[in-house]
């Protein structure tokens, strides 16, 4: 249910963002989606790949400080509302998103929302009990 | 403004002027009795000089200065808070302090007497820059435990002039005060001067028009090209003074109108130039670390103390005619510590905070720039697994709890910056701690 979210540091300067992504390229590694979040100093990216621990080790080689985090992804319609209707419980059961990020997935009509919960544990119970299609890694792979 | 300009003689200048033979003569009978007022009184001095079979009186000339042990900063940090006191608290009328590098200040005390002799040695510096009992000081220096304030309104109230002791910061108020009031001299340090006059500029104020003419810049280092500047810019006389809060603070030397280094207050301040590293002396003209003996401080003599301060002695006779041998102006320190706004900062008290709040010591690098005129310290420390999360939120919270500790250890504001591992440069042997960018 849980899947690995690779986290890049990145200094806020020209040229760190295609590193990152030179050496995942240069070692086939792809990057199923990803979300830069940024502050005037400093940088994190983060993103889902394809190989977690080569992409750990290869990055870290190049010395780039990398972290594993455990997100989730739900697969829900692409349509209005599709986003809200899975809030609203979430907010209803009192579980804190540290913070989200979508795509549009390539089966038609359907988006994929990648959640990073303060307690991944506890969220996994609340969306089994909603009956959310939450996504495993090979499903997640199959989407993109 | 002009190389002719000629304050006219001030008597509070005599010693200055005083023949060479005399002026020996008058230190050897200042350091012999310093010197056995230390051996009666201060423990550690005493036991150094019977470890190497000395007392007072092996010293029977001015060169046998150089038999004596030196004392070190840490000295004083070792022996916290009475150690290194020759006299009774109760003899002592004031204490200062500056910051130390474990969270224990330095900290120096000052007889009645020793307050007098700084205070006369503070106005014949002022005497040296032409200024007399008609000016009015506008004192920017901080007041409080820091040398700078207080000894500079000492020494303007023994000149006779007007002191206001606006103390630093309160750039608005600053102005104000100096315009209402006709300030003729200003004490602060050069980089908040070239601030006020940006200030100033800003207002459409021409400061030519103000009757302030002199500066007395220090506490930091500076540069002729930042003098030039500043005496470009706002038509005054720009002057160096030089001091430490070890020996008295400031007042232990300054320039006179040659503007052509600083003579040291040496009736009062015996200076010796040695190698650092093998602690031999050095003849005058050789660049070195100035070692500086207080010859008539009684509360907390310093004998031989080394202030870790690169400058050379001028041998050459200074035109202004003073026998009092002159300095370079300092322009390096022979360790780690760096100047900021006055203020005294260590490395290993940066490493001392990121010690206590990641409980590890990062890489990093301090970075010294001058912005808007004003010294700015960066802080640069390489992310660690600690340091580092997927939400930015606990990222700017450790890096801010960093820049807190640091603030609170050095009492100086800092900009934190992350960078990636590896970004700060390794260099062999003793890491580069300090990139000094100011260009002074």
């Amino acid at each position: 249910m849980k899947l690995q979210q690779l986290s890049l540091f990145l200094e806020n300067r020209p040229g760190q963002l295609s590193e990152a992504c030179r050496i995942l390229a240069e070692n086939d590694i792809n990057m199923l989606t990803l979300t830069l979040a940024d502050t005037q100093q400093f940088g994190v990216l983060r993103v889902i790949v394809s190989d977690v621990q080569r992409a750990r080790q290869t990055l870290e080689e190049a010395g780039i400080m990398v972290q594993i985090a455990e997100v989730i992804a739900v697969e829900v319609p692409n349509e209005p509302g599709g986003l809200a209707r899975v809030l609203d419980p979430l907010e209803a059961h009192d579980l804190d998103i540290e913070y989200m990020y979508a795509f549009a997935s390539r089966h038609k009509g359907r988006a994929v929302l990648v959640f990073r919960f303060r307690d991944t544990d506890a969220a996994v119970q609340v969306l089994k009990q909603l009956q959310l299609t939450v996504l495993r890694e090979h499903q997640l792979t199959d989407l993109v | 403004m002009n190389a002719t300009f000629q304050p006219t003689f001030h008597p509070v200048s005599a010693p200055d002027f005083l023949p060479a033979p005399q002026l020996r003569q008058l230190q050897m009978a200042r350091l012999t009795r310093i010197l056995q007022h230390a051996y009666d009184r201060v423990p550690l001095f005493r036991e150094r000089l019977q470890q190497r079979g000395l007392t007072p009186s092996s010293i029977r000339h001015l060169e046998d200065i150089s038999r004596l042990p030196f004392t070190q900063k840490s000295d004083l940090r070792d022996t916290y808070p009475f150690g290194l006191f020759a006299m009774d608290i109760h003899d002592v009328v004031r204490l200062h302090a500056s910051s130390g590098t474990t969270g224990k200040p330095i900290v120096v005390a000052y007889s009645r007497e020793d307050i007098q002799v700084w205070s006369n040695a503070m106005e014949r510096c002022f005497a040296a820059y032409g200024m007399d009992a008609n000016d009015i000081i506008q004192n920017a220096y901080g007041y409080g435990l820091f040398t700078g304030g207080l000894g500079a309104h000492y020494g303007g109230e023994s000149l006779g002039a007007t002191v206001i002791p606006i103390s630093g910061g309160n750039t608005e108020r600053q102005l104000m005060v100096m315009k209402d009031f006709g300030v003729t001299a200003i004490c602060c340090t050069p980089s908040y001067f070239v601030h006020l006059c940006e200030r100033i500029q800003d207002m459409n104020v021409d400061l030519a028009s103000l009757p302030l003419r002199t500066g007395v810049f220090g506490a930091e280092p500076w540069s002729d090209a930042m003098r030039d500047r500043i005496q470009e810019m706002t038509g005054i006389r720009a002057y160096d003074i030089y001091g430490l809060s070890e020996i008295v603070g400031p007042g232990v030397a300054c320039e006179c109108a040659q503007q052509s280094g600083l003579h040291v207050l040496e009736d009062y301040f015996y200076p010796e130039i040695i190698d650092p590293d093998t602690e031999e002396p050095l003849p005058d003209g050789t660049e070195g670390e100035l070692v500086l003996t207080t010859l008539s401080k009684f509360a907390m003599p310093m004998i031989r103390y080394r202030t870790r301060d690169i400058t050379a002695i001028i041998p050459e006779p200074c035109a202004c005619g003073r026998s009092l041998r002159r300095i370079r102006r300092i322009s390096r320190r022979s360790d780690d510590m760096f100047i900021i706004r006055g203020v005294n900062v260590y490395p290993s008290q940066i490493e001392t905070a990121m010690l206590r709040v990641e409980g590890t010591t990062p890489h990093y690098q301090i970075v010294l720039t001058r912005q808007h005129s004003l010294d700015q310290i960066a802080v640069q420390i390489e992310v660690t697994p600690q340091i580092f999360s997927d939400t930015v939120k606990a990222i700017e919270a450790s890096r801010r709890r960093i820049q807190q500790e640091i603030e609170t250890l050095t009492g100086i504001r800092v900009t934190v910056e992350l960078v990636r591992p590896g970004a700060v440069p390794r260099s062999e042997g003793k890491a580069q701690r300090i990139v000094d960018k100011r260009n002074v």
